[in-house]
């Protein structure tokens, strides 16, 4: 067949303009990123290790429970048993950098959507596209942009984790019974108001549903995003898979296992303790 | 004097209300326009006013229109066309700033399911219009705190409003409705989504509230018990259109038609009819400087076995039977205060006739309804009470009989 609308063709056209015309820009953001990673990632390393195990142990005990804390002490043990506090530090860093963009960017878009229904519509198909695209389809472009490194990774890993930040807090809104939003009006609330006092408390849970599903997506990024340099615990993965070294990478597999669920359980509580106190 | 003021209120709702008002003043009708345009009318052409200090009783069955229009009231709803005016200002013009400042300091609103907020406690619910406001914290508590104590909750200041029965959580929304002392409380099927004996305490409740504070309360409701024993002035709606206004008793009395007439019928009679509704006058008397030949020609003459006795300004004095009456004529004696009969059962016009219902059945004689001044006004025998209980209505002989 002759006829062919070169789609591939345009996206390399767009790409490459914006990588001409907006170099300095995209250099600049770069930068920031990069700072923000590498000073999470030295706070993370200047800590002294025991004390990071107390911290974690401690605010697991409180937030999740006797049984999340033991298990956080374990699996601290264990990561630092198999020599990988380094990479996790990395991969910690990364995660935390792309979440707090992603909650930046997504809370505020969540709340946009949810107020005003032909922004729902516009962001609705978006975000289809983000969360249905290969996630590998992002890494090129964004190593186009910025390089190799780590700031691709955080910029891929933002596309990918916000969002459910966006759709959980939409939703979170959207469910806030609608006479609870009447009797804030019939008081004389303002728009502002309302949204302080009323919405985003009572969608609380639901949008710490979404920063549960941000900082997970995140983190199962952020390992394949060792593909475009950024090291950490994907890194070791990445790096055992390539040589065939079946038992470095079940280790680093094992690693990042073991922070998903600390981190799961334990923003998964911060979601439940409100959920509780509002229902 | 009127405190608030609707005139020719129209509410469509659908694509293009305008349009459709057009059609519907030019008289189309209510279904013709929702099937030709989709369209729906809420309220048609409503007018009335609403005095400072009444409980207005707006009162409908579901789909009538009635909570739409108390939402116009504070423009939670926007009307279609007509102004509506509170304190000589028309509110369907007002800016978002003013409209805010309104419903901050002079609408409070309660809510059918409440409304409360879980996240707060109590007594931040309470005082959540008066944050809105802009008031400190000390001092909104402060007086959120007050206006509890009035409903009776100080001590539950501090837990979440889950914790709390129906009829408290009700209680806690007339608080924070009532917490900017506003002068006009609107109130949305308030009592109705609680069980039938805590209904009937907030509902006496609100009653005595009122009798303190004199707010103008517009009441939504769909029960016509509740309407006739809240309201002053009750307005019936239909299909948006308010189809009778009046008192209580007017509406009762003089159903406008035969949905009025429809609702009429299935109230509780007992419980709204007074003695003055069922007593007849009392034709058949005698003065007490009659003699006793005066008092057995009258009873021969109308059938009775007894007959009351006045004294001068219809003052009652008691009653003589037929039997001691003819003995005082055979035996010539002339006073009838002397076979007078003084102990006899009493009541006043504005009893209700549920509570007659006890005396009705030990006494053996009519029961006499008398003013303060122990003036007779009127008369009830048995068979009226019964019949203003089966909502026959008693006519002037004292006749029961149904239209």
């Amino acid at each position: 067949m002759e006829f062919r609308i070169p789609i591939d063709q345009w996206a390399d056209h767009i790409i490459n303009f914006l990588r001409i015309n907006y170099r300095d820009f995209f250099r600049s953001i770069g930068g920031v990123i990069e700072n923000f990673v590498n000073g999470f990632e030295s706070l993370l390393l200047l800590i002294p290790i025991i004390l990071v195990i107390i911290i974690v142990v401690a605010v697991a005990w409180r937030m999740a429970g006797r049984g999340v804390a033991l298990f956080s002490l374990i699996g601290i043990l264990l990561l630092l048993s198999m020599n990988l506090w380094d990479q996790t530090a990395r991969t910690l860093a990364l995660v935390l950098t792309s979440t707090i963009i992603a909650l930046i960017l997504g809370i505020p878009l969540g709340i946009l959507a949810a107020r005003s229904d032909p922004a729902e519509r516009i962001i609705r198909p978006i975000l289809d596209f983000m969360q249905t695209m290969p996630i590998f389809v992002y890494l090129l472009p964004a190593v186009f942009f910025f390089g190799i490194g780590v700031v691709p990774a955080v910029i891929a890993t933002v596309v990918f984790a916000m969002p459910p930040a966006i759709r959980l807090t939409n939703l979170g809104i959207r469910q806030v019974p609608a006479e609870m939003v009447e009797a804030s009006v019939a008081f004389g609330s303002t728009p502002m108001q309302m949204l302080t006092k009323v919405q985003l408390p009572l969608a609380l849970p639901s949008i710490m549903a979404g920063v549960n599903q941000c900082i997970m997506l995140s983190l199962s990024m952020a390992v394949i995003a060792a593909m475009i340099g950024a090291g950490g615990l994907g890194g070791v993965v990445y790096r055992a898979i390539t040589r065939l070294e079946i038992g470095s990478g079940f280790e680093g597999g094992l690693a990042v296992v073991i922070i998903a669920i600390i981190l799961d359980r334990i923003t998964q509580s911060v979601g439940k303790g409100t959920a509780r106190k509002v229902n | 004097m009127v405190k608030i003021e609707v005139k020719g209120l129209y509410k469509i709702f659908g694509a293009h209300p305008r349009q459709a008002l057009e059609k519907i003043k030019r008289g189309q009708s209510k279904d013709e326009l929702l099937q030709k345009t989709g369209h729906t009318v809420g309220i048609n052409d409503a007018t009335f006013a609403v005095d400072e200090g009444e409980i207005f009783v707006i009162m409908g069955l579901s789909g009538s229109g009635k909570s739409t229009l108390v939402r116009c009231i504070n423009r939670l709803i926007e009307p279609t066309s007509g102004s509506i005016t509170i304190d000589g200002e028309d509110i369907t013009r007002l800016s978002a700033e003013k409209l805010r400042v309104m419903r901050q300091k002079k609408i409070g609103m309660v809510f059918q399911r409440f409304a409360l907020f879980p996240h707060r406690t109590i007594l931040q619910n309470v005082a959540f219009g008066l944050e809105i406001q802009g008031m400190d914290k000390l001092t909104r508590e402060e007086k959120a705190m007050k206006v509890l104590e009035t409903v009776g909750l100080k001590d539950w200041a501090h837990v979440y409003p889950e914790q709390l029965s129906g009829g408290m959580q009700q209680r806690v929304g007339l608080a924070r409705a009532l917490a900017a002392d506003p002068d006009i409380l609107l109130m949305d099927e308030p009592f109705s989504a609680l069980d039938p004996l805590i209904r009937k305490e907030m509902q006496e409740e609100l009653v005595e509230l009122q009798d303190r504070m004199h707010k103008t309360i517009l009441f939504i409701t769909h029960d016509l018990d509740e309407a006739l024993k809240l309201g002053d002035r009750i307005a019936i709606m239909k299909d948006g259109i308010i189809v009778q206004l009046g008192t209580p008793e007017e509406i009762l009395t003089n159903p406008a038609d035969e949905y009025v007439a429809s609702f009429v019928t299935d109230v509780d009679r007992s419980k709204v009819l007074t003695a003055e509704n069922i007593m007849f006058r009392p034709f058949a008397v005698v003065r007490d400087d009659d003699g006793p030949r005066v008092a057995v020609r009258k009873m021969q003459k109308e059938g009775f076995s007894n007959i009351f006795v006045v004294g001068p300004d219809r003052v009652l004095l008691g009653i003589v039977t037929v039997e001691k009456a003819l003995e005082a004529v055979k035996n010539n004696v002339k006073d009838l205060h002397q076979i007078l009969d003084t102990d006899i059962p009493i009541t006043s016009p504005d009893v209700l006739v549920q509570d007659l219902m006890p005396m009705a059945v030990t006494a053996k004689v009519p029961i006499a309804v008398v003013d303060e001044n122990k003036r007779l006004k009127g008369i009830i025998v048995r068979v009226s009470v019964l019949a203003g209980l089966s909502g026959m209505e008693v006519d002037d002989n004292g006749i029961p009989h149904t239209d």
